[in-house]
């Protein structure tokens, strides 16, 4: 969907004549009651579910949720996927070609303007409306996304009946930053990089991107799942006395993990949403006092974290849990205890899938 | 597990439209009774999953939470009623669950299984640990961590400072207020703090 009118951003920059991309699954009820927007984290899209016709293997990337009689029903909900502003599958993102006429014909490149959770909320609550939805029965988002659905709630209190938030955080500690700044470093400092201008040189700073997806990849794994996984095993039978080549079999999943991301991936994307996951903290503007924060919240109300996640543990949701609680809103949480670490959420463990296909069902017997 | 009828009598110790914590809430029957018949609201706590689960399907709040970890997420007298029925004897920290329990709430109600109901002092007697309805597990397997009676939790109120506003036994799904301590399979204590 296009938009012409220009989306105004926390920075006080302004996002001029962008388009978003976004696929739906199921039907608008008449009373325009049933649609569900789900938001992506780090690394998806707008592509949530379902396959591309003649592409076996594109399933969405929360596919296992939503779908026909999944937890997250499209034959009861309509569900809205949307790749936000500023990354790289569609929607206006430093690929696209930067409006400014003083740089006719570039890419936006490093130019393209920091962008905020808060920022992406708006731009996802235009694309709301030119679908003609007042109020949405639920947002939907795990990790970043979940702090998307969280903004939702204290931007938009009254346009979702629900915020289903999974392994989330009210915002990222030190460690959580950290690791953010030692991928962009990566990334910044790979010489193909040239500034974030890498498009003009016919090049991607692919070696950086690597190394900072690997590292992201490290904080979404448990020390037991990469334990149970891969162990110690080596790549070949014996000791290659070798520091560079791969010795071990963690080493090599890594680097494939990290290559297959670099040439899918744009760096100034990565980048853009590390920001947007280091500068989230909607309590930041009541002297970090979670409570005040949602104290305009309206919704109801459904946390869920993984037991083994230490990149937002279930600590992280507890304080969300107990802001909400303070405010006497309604809201459940489910701490499961999964082997998986952060990737969980997107796994299929069936107390996880129960809790989500029960408290989706509620909600569609409360719309109907 | 508590009976229907044994729920349906403790509901009516809550006043209406209270604002209610249900320390180990179970499967959420007793939440979604006193919402759909007394208008409360509020949250329960569990820890089991099959439970979380079937309080989701209920409909009811519920947050998943080992009680062990204490109350740290609720502020002092932030509920009108904090329940506590059948779990008081399930913890390692029973005492402090009893404080915490009556710091959160402006009123608390416990129920557990009396031991001192007469069949259980027979058991005893006879030389035997009770293996009853209410007591239905051996001693090597019973989750019953803390046995105590009517009368025991009496001390234990005074000892903690705490006031009891009601208190009667359960016997059958009724209500037992002559000699409970011997007449009664389980106890239920209204109180508040002093």
């Amino acid at each position: 969907m296009h938009f012409a009118a220009p989306l105004p951003l926390a920075s006080g920059a302004l996002l001029r004549d962008y388009t978003l991309a976004y696929e739906t699954y199921g039907t608008l009820n008449a009373a325009r009651s049933n649609a569900v927007l789900v938001c992506h984290a780090l690394n998806a899209s707008h592509h949530v579910a379902g396959t591309y016709a003649g592409r076996e293997k594109s399933e969405g990337w929360w596919d296992n949720l939503v779908g026909p009689g999944k937890p997250l029903d499209t034959e009861r909900f309509f569900v809205i996927g949307v790749n936000n502003p500023g990354s790289c599958f569609g929607s206006t993102g430093p690929t696209s070609p930067n409006p400014d006429p003083g740089v006719p014909g570039r890419a936006y490149g490093s130019d393209f303007p920091v962008v905020t959770v808060e920022d992406w909320v708006d731009a996802q609550a235009r694309l709301v409306d030119g679908l003609g939805i007042e109020r949405l029965a639920a947002v939907i988002g795990g990790s970043l996304g979940g702090m998307q659905g969280l903004a939702w709630s204290l931007r938009f209190p009254e346009r979702l009946r629900l915020c289903v938030a999974v392994a989330t955080a009210p915002n990222l500690s030190a460690q959580n930053i950290a690791f953010n700044e030692v991928a962009r470093r990566a990334i910044v400092t790979d010489p193909d990089f040239h500034g974030g201008h890498y498009a003009e040189h016919g090049v991607v700073p692919k070696r950086g991107l690597t190394v900072a997806r690997m590292i992201g990849h490290i904080t979404y794994l448990s020390d037991d799942s990469m334990e149970a996984k891969f162990g110690r095993d080596l790549q070949r039978s014996a000791l290659g006395y070798s520091t560079q080549e791969i010795e071990f079999q963690i080493e090599a999943y890594l680097r494939h993990q990290g290559d297959k991301f670099s040439e899918y991936f744009d760096a100034n994307t990565y980048l853009l949403i590390t920001r947007a996951l280091d500068y989230f903290d909607p309590a930041r503007e009541f002297g970090g006092d979670l409570a005040a924060t949602f104290a305009r919240a309206r919704a109801r109300f459904q946390l869920v974290s993984f037991t083994t996640d230490w990149r937002f543990a279930p600590v992280r949701s507890r304080e969300i849990v107990k802001a909400l609680v303070d405010n006497r809103r309604d809201v459940s949480y489910a701490e499961i205890d999964a082997p998986h670490g952060h990737d969980a959420f997107l796994l299929d463990d069936p107390r996880y899938h129960g809790v989500m296909r029960a408290c989706f069902a509620n909600l569609a017997k409360e719309i109907a | 597990m508590s009976d229907r009828k044994d729920i349906e009598l403790i509901a009516e110790l809550v006043p209406p439209g209270s604002r209610v914590l249900d320390l180990g809430c179970g499967n959420g029957e007793l939440l979604a009774l006193l919402s759909r018949e007394r208008g409360c609201s509020g949250y329960g706590i569990e820890i089991a999953d099959a439970n979380v689960l079937a309080c989701h399907e209920r409909g009811v709040n519920v947050i998943q939470l080992n009680l062990e970890e204490g109350l740290a997420l609720f502020e002092d007298q932030s509920f009108d009623v904090v329940l506590q029925l059948d779990t008081l004897q399930h913890l390692r920290n029973t005492e402090k669950m009893l404080r915490e329990t009556a710091r959160v709430g402006r009123i608390g109600i416990v129920s557990f299984p009396n031991f001192a109901h007469w069949p259980n002092r027979l058991h005893v007697a006879l030389g035997r640990m009770p293996v009853t309805r209410v007591l239905p597990y051996e001693w090597y397997d019973t989750p019953n961590i803390r046995v105590g009676t009517y009368a025991d939790f009496e001390i234990l109120a005074r000892k903690d400072g705490l006031a009891i506003l009601d208190a009667f036994g359960i016997q059958a799904g009724r209500i037992v207020r002559t000699l409970p301590n011997l007449l009664a399979s389980v106890a239920v204590f209204k109180f508040e703090r002093t």
